[in-house]
């Protein structure tokens, strides 16, 4: 048989039918009768299990079938007679089902013919069976129709009066206790006409129930079980090979026993002992009997195994594949790569090639590669690119070595094919999983320098959800022409600066960056002469701007001066800076930038930040991409300098508060428990006013949790008092560097109430949480009020609390990212196929409408503002200037869409996972 | 029960489309019939239309659909009837 290349075929539909007997034996190139695989001299024996009419496997052999070679013969499948009949495992449900159903003595279905027709016109009716050619058409009609079936205790064709029949598992099948045998089995399904099987959902033409039980074994071509030669010389079998052979020597034993006349109970051991090994052929974790293993112990790998779960060939092979030309290491930051770069280690860049195809044009090139060798270096040991492969116009790959670089770059010539090693500038993608969104994987490109890491710059680290502490990424290398021309259009780093989740960028200032920009253009702050030469010699070549301040008679530079450098010459913006909300002087707080020019405000969260920076969404939308990504280049660069200038450290002493101020929060935290113990006392004595629409227990349980809610803020408020922007704790949090205010308030004043499904700690022992609490304790510290700060450290009880607060967190985020992981499959499955068409509309691959205008209203929600197609404020702004603007105030929007639901979002998670903290251990 | 599904706020409006404004449809969207999402004959808003117009409506025939949208305010969907 020659395989068909070049043939499609639509599928239209998919049968599933059971193998007969005659079918198996058939489509059976030979019969295997000798459980031996090969002679003294390595040569397969005839009709054994590795038969040359099975395929081959070897170089060299020729298929006893077909005739091809290795990679010609698809491999043919054998057969083994069994001696005995013998279950298949895999239909055991179905075989009780047919048992129960049918009659013990005449085989007919158990019910009457007016009974049967009425299951399958009800079948019918409801659509079950759509397809009449399906083996087993409808599960639910042969639930249905056999549990009728199996109620009758007499049969209505003959009368007989029926047995129970149940499984014994795995496969041994008992009618009222006696052990029916699968011979038995097979003779009473044989009797069951075809008329009375359509009723039970089963097609008789393409599936006799009788098949269900064994008598011919097809034996899987050697091409699905090959052998391997170790280096040893010695051979190793396939675990199914393994398993074929147990089933060969038993099935002889067998027949010669039962032929010679041996006794009863030694055939139905040996029987028994065949059945155990075909149950662990089809499934080796057949429930109920031991798997099957190797002399090391190692369960056996069969049929089912190869299959099912993560490992399996549906999971692992057709779902997933691997690829060449990737590369996976650990990631580590360069702060001074563009975000469009990658750097790429020398090991990688030697392994990983580009095949160039020799032209006219690069001829003498190529020849000049090839000859540098697979490792040239350059001045200094500098990288140079090499060439791994040479590809002949036949298809024949030349390995390039040290020794033959010369012959081979002289061979070379047009119509060959070079695998160049990568250069600096290639195009490649970079992926970190899970890959939740289509930034997820992005292109960059390549930046070849020492070390065996991946470098990238930090501020693509929230698309990619990617930090430093051990996280791997995959790197893969575009092989045509293009496939890179796609790549650099719509994947490169720089367009996806404003995601599609909701109209904001994704890529931006974090950590560090934010706390840099922030130290420079805070309070006054300026440079000396020195200094700034320093920083702008970070963005290339730059005239030094005139001084704008003078410090102790020297000529300085403002920080706002030398950030305006980065800003584009006529960019006009006015907004709120994430420092200033709580009586914070108006100058610092509101950022306005007028023609590029930082007016007053300073530069934090809002301005550059990732998710929230206002300035690098308006570049990136008003004046595009190569602009956006120029500024978050220079805007990293200038962050790194500037905080390596001034220096910034955290430690504990950042949530020093002074003896006065923890008195102040003691004082409070006392009073509100006090105010809870009377609370307490007065639901005791009956005197508290019940709220409406809650119990009295209700109206306790909130009325403290509000007391002790406040009492934390107030805490927190005091401590706040004495954390001023001095403070490097408090310079993150409140310019969005890192942290919150309530991280410290934590930290310094008072943890606060702990909770599980948002009520205080109720359960553990009887009437109380610990034993340290007598029963019925109501108030505020036997219920989980932590009065202690994370500095000064918990008390035993409250440590206590606080781990079954922080459990319920954990919990909740696994829960949370597996249910959400499978919901996001299960979503993109179904969508994955679906495109906007040209005229608009959403479109399946049969042009199916899906939805007439994507999303309704027809608009990318990578070009909205915030979900919304035209932000009204701002071409207002534009046209009319910023005047005009304020004068007329324009009453705030309604928040409308999801771009506005999803900031929302977006700020929540941003808390949730400051509060718990990012460290990953061993989670990466 | 007496309850009259389309009056429910989450039920979209739906409109019979005549033979003639059916073609216009299709024409504007350049489509097939096939094409057009589906509906079903015994859809509770099928049944509506069928008793208030005092006909039966046939497998082919394309309702016109009007809901309300988050992001587009109102939105216009055609839907043909199918018999399952
Ligand atoms: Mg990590
Ligand atoms: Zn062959
Ligand atoms: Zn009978």
């Amino acid at each position: 048989m020659m395989a068909m290349r070049g043939v499609t075929k639509r599928v239209r539909a998919i049968k599933f039918a059971l193998l007969s007997p005659d079918e198996i034996r058939r489509m059976s190139a030979t019969k295997i009768i000798t459980a031996d695989t090969y002679d003294d001299d390595g040569f397969p024996i005839d009709m054994g299990l590795m038969d040359l009419h099975l395929g081959v496997i070897e170089p060299g052999l020729r298929c006893k079938t077909c005739g091809g070679r290795v990679d010609d013969c698809p491999g043919h499948f054998g057969h083994i007679d069994l001696a005995m009949p013998a279950i298949h495992v895999g239909f055991v449900k179905e075989l009780k089902t047919l048992l129960q159903a049918t009659c013990r003595s005449c085989g007919r279905l158990l019910l009457t013919k007016e009974e049967a027709t009425s299951f399958l016109e009800a079948a019918k009716r409801a659509g079950a069976l759509s397809t009449a050619n399906e083996a087993i058409g409808s599960i639910q009609l042969m639930k249905l129709t056999a549990k009728a079936a199996t109620k009758r205790q007499i049969c209505p064709h003959c009368s007989a009066e029926q047995m129970k029949v149940t499984l014994d598992k795995p496969t041994a099948f008992r009618e009222d206790g006696h052990k029916l045998t699968p011979k038995e089995v097979r003779e009473r399904l044989e009797r069951i006409p075809d008329d009375d099987l359509r009723p039970l959902g089963i097609n008789p033409d393409i599936a006799r129930p009788e098949w269900m039980v064994i008598t011919a074994l097809p034996v899987p071509p050697v091409t699905v079980r090959p052998s391997i030669t170790l280096e040893s010389g010695d051979r190793s079998e396939d675990d199914l090979t393994h398993k074929l052979v147990d089933v060969l020597r038993i099935n002889q034993r067998l027949r010669e026993n039962r032929d010679a006349g041996a006794p009863q109970l030694i055939v139905e051991d040996l029987w028994e002992l065949l059945q155990y090994h075909i149950t662990t052929f089809i499934d080796n974790q057949t429930s109920g009997i031991p798997p099957a293993r190797h002399r090391s112990g190692r369960p056996l790998r069969t049929l089912v195994q190869r299959l099912k779960g993560k490992e399996g060939r549906f999971r692992s092979n057709l779902s997933g594949k691997r690829v060449n030309f990737s590369a996976r290491t650990v990631i580590s930051p360069d702060p001074l790569i563009s975000i469009n770069e990658v750097g790429l280690p020398v090991v990688a860049a030697r392994e990983l090639t580009v095949p160039v195809h020799v032209q006219d044009y690069n001829l003498d090139i190529v020849k000049d590669w090839v000859q540098r060798g697979p490792e040239p270096v350059g001045e200094n040991g500098k990288y140079m690119p090499g060439v791994n492969y040479v590809i002949r116009p036949d298809g024949r790959r030349i390995r390039v070595t040290d020794k033959n670089a010369e012959t081979v770059s002289e061979a070379v010539e047009l119509g060959y094919i070079a695998e160049r090693q990568l250069v600096d500038g290639d195009i490649v993608l970079f992926n970190r999983q899970p890959s939740l969104h289509r930034m997820s994987m992005l292109a960059h490109e390549v930046r070849v320098m020492d070390g065996k890491t991946f470098r990238l710059n930090l501020a693509v680290c929230p698309p990619y959800n990617a930090d430093f502490d051990g996280d791997e990424m995959n790197l893969h290398v575009l092989q045509s022409e293009e496939a890179r021309a796609e790549a650099k259009v719509l994947m490169r780093v720089q367009e996806h600066i404003l995601s599609p989740r909701f109209g904001g960028p994704v890529i931006g200032a974090i950590h560090d960056h934010i706390t840099g920009a922030f130290l420079m253009t805070f309070g006054g702050s300026s440079f000396n002469r020195e200094e700034t030469a320093y920083l702008l010699s970070l963005l290339g070549d730059r005239p030094l701007p005139k001084p704008d301040i003078k410090v102790e008679g020297e000529p300085h530079w403002s920080g706002r001066l030398l950030f305006s450098t980065i800003l584009p010459k006529d960019l006009t913006l006015t907004f709120r800076a994430s420092i200033g909300s709580i009586g914070e002087d108006v100058e610092e707080s509101t950022v306005s930038i007028v023609n590029g020019k930082v007016i007053s405000g300073v530069v934090d969260e809002k301005a550059i930040g990732a998710f929230k920076g206002k300035i690098v969404e308006k570049i990136a939308r008003d004046r595009g991409s190569e602009a956006a990504r120029q500024f978050i280049d220079e805007t990293t660069r200038l962050a790194m300098g500037t905080i390596m200038l001034k220096g910034f450290t955290t430690g504990i002493d950042d949530e020093d508060i002074p003896e006065e101020a923890k008195r102040e929060i003691a004082e409070v935290l006392d009073r509100a428990m006090t105010e809870v113990t009377n609370l307490v006392q007065a639901y005791k004595a009956g005197e508290l006013e019940q709220m409406p629409g809650r119990s009295l227990e209700e109206t306790l349980e909130v009325e403290a949790m509000k007391k002790l809610g406040r009492a934390r803020d107030d805490a927190g408020q005091i401590a706040g008092r004495h954390l001023g922007l001095e403070n490097s704790a408090v310079i993150m949090a409140r310019s969005g560097a890192r942290g919150s205010m309530l991280n410290l308030s934590q930290m310094a004043g008072c943890i606060g109430q702990q909770a599980v499904r948002g009520e205080r700690l109720s359960r553990g022992y009887w009437k109380r949480t610990l034993p340290h609490f007598l029963p019925e304790d109501l108030g505020a510290k036997a219920k989980g009020f932590v009065t202690s700060s994370y500095k000064s450290g918990l008390r035993p009880t409250e440590y206590f609390f606080h781990s079954m607060g922080g459990r319920e967190g954990l919990v909740d985020t696994a829960v949370r990212t597996s249910r959400s992981g499978y919901m996001q499959r299960r979503l993109i499955n179904a969508l994955e196929d679906l495109k906007v068409m040209q005229d608009g509309t959403v479109r399946n691959t049969s042009r199916t409408i899906i939805q007439f205008r994507f999303g309704e209203d027809g608009i990318n929600p990578m070009r909205s503002v915030g979900g919304d197609a035209v932000d009204v404020d701002d071409v207002l702004m534009e046209v009319l200037g910023p005047e005009a603007v304020k004068a007329g105030k324009l009453p705030k929007r309604e928040m409308a869409g999801y771009g506005a639901q999803e900031r929302d979002f977006l700020v929540e998670i941003a808390d949730d996972a400051e509060a718990l903290g990012d460290e990953d251990g061993g989670n990466l | 029960m007496d309850l009259n599904v389309m009056e429910h706020e989450l039920v979209p409006e739906h409109y019979l489309l005549s033979e003639k404004e059916t073609e216009g449809v299709l024409a504007e969207l350049k489509v097939e019939k096939e094409q057009l999402p589906k509906i079903k004959k015994n859809d509770p808003a099928i049944k509506f239309l069928e008793r208030s117009l005092g006909e039966t409506i046939e497998e082919g025939r394309v309702v016109k659909v009007i809901r309300k949208s988050h992001t587009a305010g109102f939105f216009v969907a055609y839907r043909v009837v199918v018999e399952r």
